[in-house]
């Protein structure tokens, strides 16, 4: 047993961070530093730099674009990508579709759609739940009909992260009735421009626009755009979340929250003294950081097994539990330890450059919308309930 | 990173386990916990015929020259089996402070007997005030000679009423609770003017008072100098408890998960119902995370920063204890009515990570250690 990255590993780890430190803009840093919300902009900027270097596609094999990392060094780029402060994009297109048409799609589809997905230059969005299918997708009932040399798509979808600034969907619809629920869904590629889409905004609680609706009304999609088989969409969509499911725990992010918990702790007062010298808070903040040290390790035992080329299965869901637990823990226990600045919210704080508009101390914006937003976590990507049910069925037997 | 057992410390592990299913059956040790000794003498026998009381010991010293991995291995072991043979207070305590310690004579006269099972070791280091702070000392040693005489009262000393020869924590200078001015001393039990009282604790071993009165005793180690000794070797202890609660745990979790898919309440295995599936996978979640706690302790106990190494082992020790009171109370639960009789194994298993959960240290004390201690996150930088 051997708990130390190897002399390799440590060297890669200090070239990442080299290459973030200089490559990061400045203009990137600074929001974050400032708790401030990047906008499509800031993540494709910063995808292109990373795509420059030949790092924008970790997990893809070499041969479409990507680095031919080892699962450490993929963990070891993920993580200095999360401690950097860099926009860290959203998973669609690099994360989920690209794999799913590198293991599924024809050689067309792979041609057309992965260069753009490796550069940066398509957004992608998940077209999955729908308002009658949360937990139970398998019910899901947007309908394609084929007609001709097209499948007609009708049907609503709900949830949808980033629509707005989307170029295409990956999409499930309902292709056969007549069969058991998941054996009737099929594995659509749609352009968000073709008519009869439209896309509404959801604003969440945190009043920010990250969630949509997305309608379709005889929307025709060519038949080439369909992945693989039709009635084995579900197969697909089973495959994409089982992808790449090791660093679902977001270690990385609960790092920069926790450190940046600390900082706020030193500087609030609290009975004449820093908030961290209250013996109940402190307590509380080292909590915190044992369940920090405890999770990664169970990674590190995950990441090792995925070394050995070992399926790690059923304990992804654990780090999805645990690890939206402790984001989550964290990010209630700032707000707490804003105290009085934890009541503020001026939604324009939160834009990029929206400094002017800050109250209180420079580190209370982005804590309470943070707390806010994060409540997602432990709902989207199959509920924290639904990981239980999961681990009861696939680790203990029920 | 590399967390698989290597050849021989698999061999290791299916001969620890294999021992402890088929030579320490629950009946078996029901009749040893009632035994006066409180151990099976010929289960320590076997203990060092099988190898198991010289494996962190250096060859030199007669022993195998064992990591602490070896250790965590026999003690998840000792946990599946609940076994109350002091392995513990001999080899990771007694023996830990000799090897650390002792000068070549000293080691020479108890090593040996120590591998071959012929003598048991006990360590004093907790008195009444002390809690769990190893560096409230207020028994003294006085220069008398060539010797010391020890004086004062130490408290709940593991195998104080078996063990042959006792390690003893004395003030030779400095206040009560000061680190420096601490010593350790070694003194027969039979020494004159020291009186041990012996008494079982609710996990079915036993532990001791000790009183002394003008104890002759023998230097171990550096005058005034042994607390970062004596901390070594308790962080030693709690990789070792981390170790068997894992091997505890493992044990109520299966038998919990058992007992859901087979009793039967409205028509159907009570496992049937989500929640409790929900309860039993949580408990899964902490075992997991509590053996990701045992590994960590295991491997950051040879960390070259003695900072460093009790800020890892106190958080291991935090999750340790919040794992053990979950899946102990839980098992309890899940079990119902049975789940609270002496005749099922359950209590057993759920009384000796009762007491893991606070011995070397509740959850708050090693908060409270590890924030006094190295309070930096790997990643300040961030």
């Amino acid at each position: 047993m051997d708990f130390n990255f190897s002399d390799q590993d440590i060297a890669f780890r200090q070239e990442v961070r080299d290459f973030m430190q200089t490559s990061l803009p400045a203009e990137l840093r600074q929001i974050a530093e400032h708790g401030q919300h990047f906008r499509k902009e800031h993540y494709v900027q910063w995808h292109k730099i990373l795509h420059s270097k030949g790092w924008s596609a970790p997990s893809w094999p070499v041969e479409h674009g990507g680095p031919g990392w080892t699962p450490t060094q993929k963990y070891i780029f993920q993580e200095e990508l999360g401690l950097s402060g860099a926009p860290v994009p959203p998973p669609f297109g690099i994360g989920m579709i690209g794999p799913v048409l590198i293991a599924f799609g024809n050689d067309a589809q792979k041609a057309e759609y992965l260069p753009r997905i490796l550069n940066g230059d398509d957004w992608w969005c998940q077209g999955y739940s729908e308002p009658g299918s949360g937990s139970d997708l398998a019910s899901l009932r947007t309908k394609a009909v084929l007609d001709g040399d097209h499948y007609v798509v009708n049907g609503q979808k709900i949830w949808t992260s980033y629509a707005q600034y989307a170029d295409r969907m990956f999409c499930l619809v309902r292709t056969d009735d007549s069969v058991k629920p998941q054996a009737g869904i099929s594995f659509l590629l749609i352009d968000m421009d073709t008519s009869g889409m439209t896309v509404r905004p959801i604003i969440s609680q945190d009043n920010d626009h990250t969630l949509n609706e997305v309608f379709f009304e005889d929307v025709r999609v060519p038949v080439e755009n369909l992945v693989g088989e039709a009635g084995q969409g579900w197969t697909y969509a089973k495959f994409l979340l089982g992808h790449e499911r090791s660093f679902i725990g977001d270690i990385a992010g609960s790092k920069r929250r926790l450190a940046r918990l600390k900082k706020i702790a030193t500087a609030e007062m609290s009975d004449g003294r820093p908030l961290s010298e209250d013996p109940a808070f402190s307590r509380k903040l080292t909590d915190l950081e044992v369940k920090l040290m405890i999770l990664e390790v169970t990674q590190f035992r995950l990441l090792a097994d995925e070394e050995a080329g070992n399926d790690i299965g059923p304990a992804a869901s654990i780090l999805k539990i645990k690890g939206s637990e402790l984001s989550q823990l964290i990010s209630e226990i700032a707000v707490e330890a804003m105290g009085i600045y934890g009541m503020p919210y001026v939604h324009d704080a939160v834009q990029p450059g929206g400094d002017e508009h800050a109250i209180g101390p420079n580190y209370a914006t982005g804590i309470l919308p943070d707390y806010l937003f994060l409540r997602a976590l432990s709902i989207l990507g199959g509920t924290n309930e639904i990981q239980r049910n999961i681990l009861a069925k696939t680790a203990l037997g029920f | 990173m590399d967390f698989t057992l290597n050849e021989e410390q698999q061999l290791l592990k299916n001969s620890a386990e294999r021992f402890v299913e088929q030579d320490y059956g629950f009946e078996k040790r029901r009749e040893i916990v009632a035994s006066v000794n409180g151990f099976d003498p010929d289960v320590w026998a076997q203990m060092a015929e099988l190898g198991w009381l010289g494996l962190p010991f250096s060859e030199e010293d007669g022993g195998f020259d064992g990591t602490p991995v070896e250790t965590m291995i026999v003690m998840e072991a000792l946990g599946r089996g609940l076994m109350v043979e002091p392995y513990l207070a001999t080899v990771v305590l007694g023996g830990g402070l000799v090897a650390a310690c002792a000068t070549a004579d000293q080691k020479a006269v108890i090593l040996p007997a120590l591998i071959a099972g012929e003598i048991q070791l006990a360590f004093a280091y907790a008195e009444p005030q002390s809690r769990f702070d190893a560096a409230d000392v207020t028994t003294t040693a006085t220069k008398d000679g060539g010797k010391y005489l020890l004086n004062g009262h130490k408290a709940v000393v593991l195998n104080g009423g078996a063990a042959d020869k006792i390690a003893i924590s004395a003030r030779t200078s400095g206040g009560q609770r000061d680190q420096g001015g601490i010593s350790l001393f070694i003194v027969d039990a039979d020494a004159a003017g020291l009186g041990i009282k012996s008494y079982p604790t609710i996990d079915g071993f036993r532990a001791a008072e000790l009183e002394l009165s003008n104890v002759a005793a023998e230097l171990l180690g550096d005058i005034d100098d042994a607390y970062s000794a004596i901390e070594a070797v308790l962080d030693a202890g709690i990789a070792a408890i981390a170790a068997e609660a894992v091997g505890a745990m493992q044990i109520l979790h299966d038998d919990t998960l058992e007992y859901l898919k087979t009793r039967q309440q409205f028509g159907q295995a009570i496992g049937s119902f989500q929640v409790l599936q929900h309860r039993i996978v949580d408990m899964y979640i902490e075992l997991e995370q509590a053996r990701s706690a045992a590994v960590m302790a295991t491997l950051r106990l040879t960390d070259n920063d003695p900072a460093a190494r009790r800020h890892a082992l106190s958080a291991a020790k935090v999750q340790i204890g919040q794992a053990s009171r979950f899946v102990g109370q839980n098992a309890v639960q899940l079990h119902g009515g049975i789940g609270m009789t002496d005749e099922l194994r359950i209590s057993h298993y759920f009384k000796r990570l009762t007491i893991i959960t606070n011995q070397f240290g509740s959850v708050d004390y090693h908060l409270d250690r590890m924030a006094n201690s190295t309070p930096q996150l790997n990643h300040e930088d961030a």
